[in-house]
């Protein structure tokens, strides 16, 4: 699949690299034993640091460090055991200390890369270029007076693992499916709930376009993304944007943008010339972080098994697609529900079943696996029945739609509506024997030769027994008696 | 002899025996400030409080319960700490009103080993200064006069009203804090005994940051062994502060033994400046023949990077400080100067809450910070420091203390080097290289100019070793003999 974008004047190259910025999980801030929970009151969970009161000093969270450890790991990066915090500089109402306490030239994690399927079956390497820690701010609420703005200072101070990708992604499906895959390590390991719409993850995109195989072009940096569709809406919008300005002879500003929306476009929120100089230097405050080689194989035997690894055993064990397999394994809660329903079952049959019909349905309502109205153990029981035939396939997706809506189990459902299949042989022939007999000149044109009415008749005999004949034998018994 | 004359060894003594009461001694003190309050050490007192915590040392004391280092003992407190509801400003227009709910480390640490606040001292706005001229709350006359007639003096900075209480017997001891020599040169300049631990020994915990790298609290009194007293009442590891050190705090009066024979005494060669009066040399010299007299070894050294500190430290402070002051943007405490935008109220609330030295030292530090500068100036200034500290860790090889002037000059007029920075940073040279590498290091008056102005010799320490520098700063006072009293005119 070409992922190039085709202008007036030919094709362009999509360069898309990624700044995720990912809440840890840990119960107290990045330097101060304030509350992380999400959802209190404005300005309840702010410590005297938070607050950036004079003469307070930070202390570091060791959770914070340990769970940007385990991230690296997980992330397949480098931990490097001496990092160093830096302040970065400038003034904003949301940021008390007129300063982001971060790491800049020494970050904790270093180089690594992650492998994505895509749908098409292709895998991409995307390298990690580090991962730091760094204090999230506080929110600037503008909406809450005509002229005013209020600050809930309950986020200042917050752990923000923030993950920025190289430049290696070339489309808009490749970012989304980079992220997704970061969001799915980080909820594997439980150092990020992931929670786009409370801000627990957010990502900015640089995008720049170029002729293929030319140097990279000038970047546009998209500021706070908190969905994977406004991700992947705003790399598209601000390729084709880029792509147009070049065309028509212009040239790309580098600048940082926001995504409207609403609008569906990117502008501009400010210009090259109008970025913050940070004035980045070390924190007078805080000790540099060192690590031993025995605290990181510690926090690597915490690690539980992670997408990749289990990908490659579902791969194996349970003969499924590369494709098949990462969309199971995207979600610790969804693995583990396939892994109930395959046990001891037709490992293919299962997988369809997750991921068509249970997917299909969760996904519309948007229901998370682990509140499914059918649990793995129902689904186990419906392939069951389909396995021994006492059902048909058709039959199956009727009686999970039921087992959906009422909760009921599946051979419940069976014996109430009398849908066991029906395998007497004499009792088909007799149903295909009637059709025959109903039917005189549709036997005729397939005896001519038009062999594709037998399914045709197959609609018929399946009608005729309520769905219920088990089709494999009623399609013998037709070509066997039609050709009579 | 009057109560505010005693040391605060002798008071401890005094209070022992019950021959008066932390009430009376306090009393002493409170009217003593109210006396002298046109020296404008005081920027803040707290008579009332001062009275209840005197009346609850002397209910611990009947009570016999367990006594504390500094029980009893009415001390004053520099505005840089801040102290739970009494005001804590820095002496800046921006912090104005500004009551913290909560008390630092240090101060809590004082309270706890039963010490009594008089109230908060003056000194140069954010500690930025070498005068107490910047101060917000106006100057702080130094009580030593050259002459009958001379003209008011500067007490030194940036914790001239520390030093001034402590000089006119307005308390008994003062906590003050040392970033580039803001408590030895104050100390030197109005005849105290001014010390600033090693980096990391007294947490900055609650203490109003200037320069965080830098910045440490330490005693003014009026002899070593208050220093050592009250030190020791100040000092030890904070959880709270990610830069105090773990280590146990040693008993400093118990090293105060008034031995230092074989003790190796480095004096380098480097410690001198184009212009400084001869008779600062004299002084000097006279403090290495005493060292000698009492048995120490005079070793002749070498710390070849000490011209690169100051200029170092003025690129080092600075940086630092333009971070640590940006939280001072009238968004949630202090001063607010409301302006048409957020960019308008914040522009107006810094242009007139900052005075001029501190607003200079704030541009100066994004400078150096900026992009394309950092390398020139931030970095070298680190390699610098990183060579100074070196220079002592070479010289600790063959000499166990160093002994220097504190100032390159005795108090000078009010209104002096005003309009010449240069001039005025010129004050900290002897004292910037020890707070660069973070030593510890103490003032000791050692004697009087032609003009019978008061002047310190100074003598650093290792790393954690203050014992060894106490021990020869009690010496050096007892062979200097200084016995001056800028009140009563008596040498």
């Amino acid at each position: 699949m070409s992922k190039l974008l085709k202008g007036r004047t030919g094709d362009w190259e999509i360069v898309i690299g990624l700044e995720i910025h990912a809440q840890s999980i840990t119960k107290a801030k990045l330097f101060s034993g304030a509350s992380t929970a999400f959802g209190a009151e404005p300005n309840t969970q702010v410590s005297l640091v938070d607050a950036a009161m004079p003469g307070m000093l930070p202390v570091l969270n060791e959770e914070s460090v340990r769970q940007a450890v385990r991230s690296g790991l997980a992330l397949n990066s480098k931990i490097n055991l001496h990092s160093v915090f830096a302040r970065k500089n400038y003034f904003y109402p949301d940021l008390p200390q007129g300063y982001q306490i971060s790491q800049f030239e020494s970050p904790i994690v270093g180089e690594g890369e992650l492998e994505i399927d895509l749908a098409d079956g292709e895998v991409v390497t995307v390298g990690i270029e580090r991962l730091h820690l760094e204090q999230d701010a506080g929110k600037s609420l503008h909406d809450q007076h005509p002229t005013k703005t209020y600050i809930d200072l309950n986020r200042s101070g917050i752990t923000l693992m923030e993950i920025v990708s190289k430049p290696d992604m070339r489309s808009s499906e490749e970012a989304v499916e980079y992220a997704t895959k970061v969001r799915s390590i980080l909820r594997y390991i439980d150092t990020c709930d992931g929670n786009m719409q409370e801000g627990s993850l957010r990502c900015d995109a640089n995008v720049s376009v170029r002729r293929p195989g030319e140097a990279l072009g000038t970047r546009c940096e998209i500021k706070n993304l908190n969905s994977f569709r406004y991700l992947r809406q705003a790399i598209d919008h601000e390729a084709v944007r880029q792509v147009e300005i070049l065309e028509d002879g212009g040239k790309i500003a580098q600048e940082t943008r926001l995504y409207d929306t609403a609008k569906g476009e990117t502008r501009s929120m400010r210009s090259k010339e109008e970025a913050h100089d940070y004035r980045y230097f070390p924190d007078p405050d805080l000790l540099p972080i060192d690590l031993s080689e025995e605290f990181v194989a510690r926090m690597k035997a915490t690690l539980p098994e992670l997408p990749d690894a289990r990908k490659e055993r579902f791969v194996t064990a349970y003969a499924l697609s590369p494709y098949d397999a990462s969309v199971l394994v995207s979600e610790r809660d969804t693995a583990d529900y396939f892994e109930t329903v395959a046990a001891g079952r037709d490992s293919k049959l299962a997988a369809n079943w997750v991921i068509s019909d249970l997917f299909g349905r969760l996904n519309k309502l948007t229901i998370p696996v682990s509140a499914s109205p059918v649990s793995a153990e129902a689904l186990g029981e419906l392939i069951d029945l389909i396995s021994d035939q006492t059902i048909s396939g058709r039959i199956a997706k009727d009686v999970f739609s039921e087992m959906f809506e009422s909760g009921e189990g599946a051979k419940a459902i069976v014996e109430k509506k009398g849908l066991r299949q029906v395998t007497d042989e004499g009792a088909i022939r007799g149903q295909v024997q009637s059709v025959i007999d109903d039917n005189p000149d549709k036997v005729a044109d397939y005896r001519g030769g038009n062999d594709k009415l037998v399914g045709w008749f197959m609609g018929q005999v399946m009608k005729a027994s309520q769905g219920k004949a088990n089709p494999g034998m009623v399609n013998k018994l037709l070509r066997e008696m039609l050709s009579a | 002899m009057k109560l505010t004359e005693l040391t605060i060894a002798a008071a401890r003594d005094g209070l022992a025996a019950g021959e008066f009461t932390s009430v009376e001694l306090t009393a002493a003190n409170l009217s003593a400030m109210e006396n002298t309050r046109d020296l404008n050490a005081f920027v803040c007192e707290t008579a009332e409080k001062a009275q209840d915590m005197a009346a609850a040392s002397d209910v611990r004391r009947a009570r016999g319960a367990d006594l504390g280092a500094m029980e009893g003992i009415p001390i004053a407190v520099k505005d840089l700490f801040c102290t739970e509801g009494v005001r804590a400003t820095a002496c800046s227009h921006i912090l104005d009103g500004f009551t913290p709910p909560y008390e630092s480390t240090v101060t809590t640490n004082l309270w706890d080993a039963g010490a009594v606040m008089l109230g908060k001292t003056n000194m140069d706005e954010f500690a930025m200064g070498s005068s107490n001229m910047s101060s917000y709350d106006g100057p702080v006359t130094n009580p030593w006069r050259a002459g009958d007639d001379g003209a008011k003096l500067v007490p030194g900075g940036s914790s001239g009203g520390s030093a001034a209480a402590v000089a006119a017997r307005m308390a008994m001891g003062a906590t003050g804090t040392d970033t580039g020599g803001s408590i030895r040169q104050p100390g030197a300049f109005c005849g105290v005994v001014g010390m600033k631990p090693t980096y990391g020994r007294c947490s900055r915990w609650g203490v109003i940051a200037f320069a965080s790298s830098l910045d440490q609290a330490g005693p003014l009194t009026r002899t070593v062994q208050d220093a050592a007293i009250m030190l020791g009442a100040m000092a030890g590891h904070d959880p709270k502060d990610s830069t105090s050190v773990n280590e146990s705090v040693p008993d400093f009066e118990a090293a105060l033994t008034g031995d230092i024979k074989g003790l190796r005494v480095g004096v380098p060669k480097e410690y001198v400046v184009d212009g400084m009066p001869g008779e600062i040399g004299e002084l000097w010299r006279r403090g290495v023949d005493w060292l000698k007299d009492a048995g120490a070894q005079i070793v002749d050294i070498s710390l070849p990077h000490t011209k690169y500190a100051l200029p170092a430290y003025y690129i080092i402070a600075p940086a630092e400080a333009s971070s640590n002051l940006a939280r001072y943007d009238g968004v949630r405490y202090g001063l607010r100067v409301e302006g048409d935008s957020l960019q308008d109220m914040y522009a107006n609330t810094r242009s007139e809450g900052f005075g001029a030295e501190v607003k200079r030292r704030l541009m100066i530090g994004a400078y150096v910070l900026s992009a394309g500068y950092y390398d020139a100036y931030y970095l070298k200034a680190q390699k610098v420091r990183a060579r100074i500290a070196q220079d002592f860790h070479d010289a600790w090889e063959t000499v166990d203390v160093v002994l220097t002037p504190t100032a390159p000059s005795a108090a000078f007029a009010q209104g002096e080097k005003m309009d010449d920075p240069i001039a005025m940073y010129l004050n900290d040279v002897f004292t910037v290289p020890a707070s660069l590498a973070g030593l510890p290091a103490i003032s000791v008056p050692a004697g009087l100019s032609s003009d019978g102005l008061p002047l310190g010799l100074q003598i650093i320490g290792r790393p954690f070793d203050e014992e060894t520098m106490f021990r020869v700063a009690g010496v050096m006072e007892r062979e200097a003999a200084f016995t001056a009293h800028p009140m009563t005119g008596e040498a």
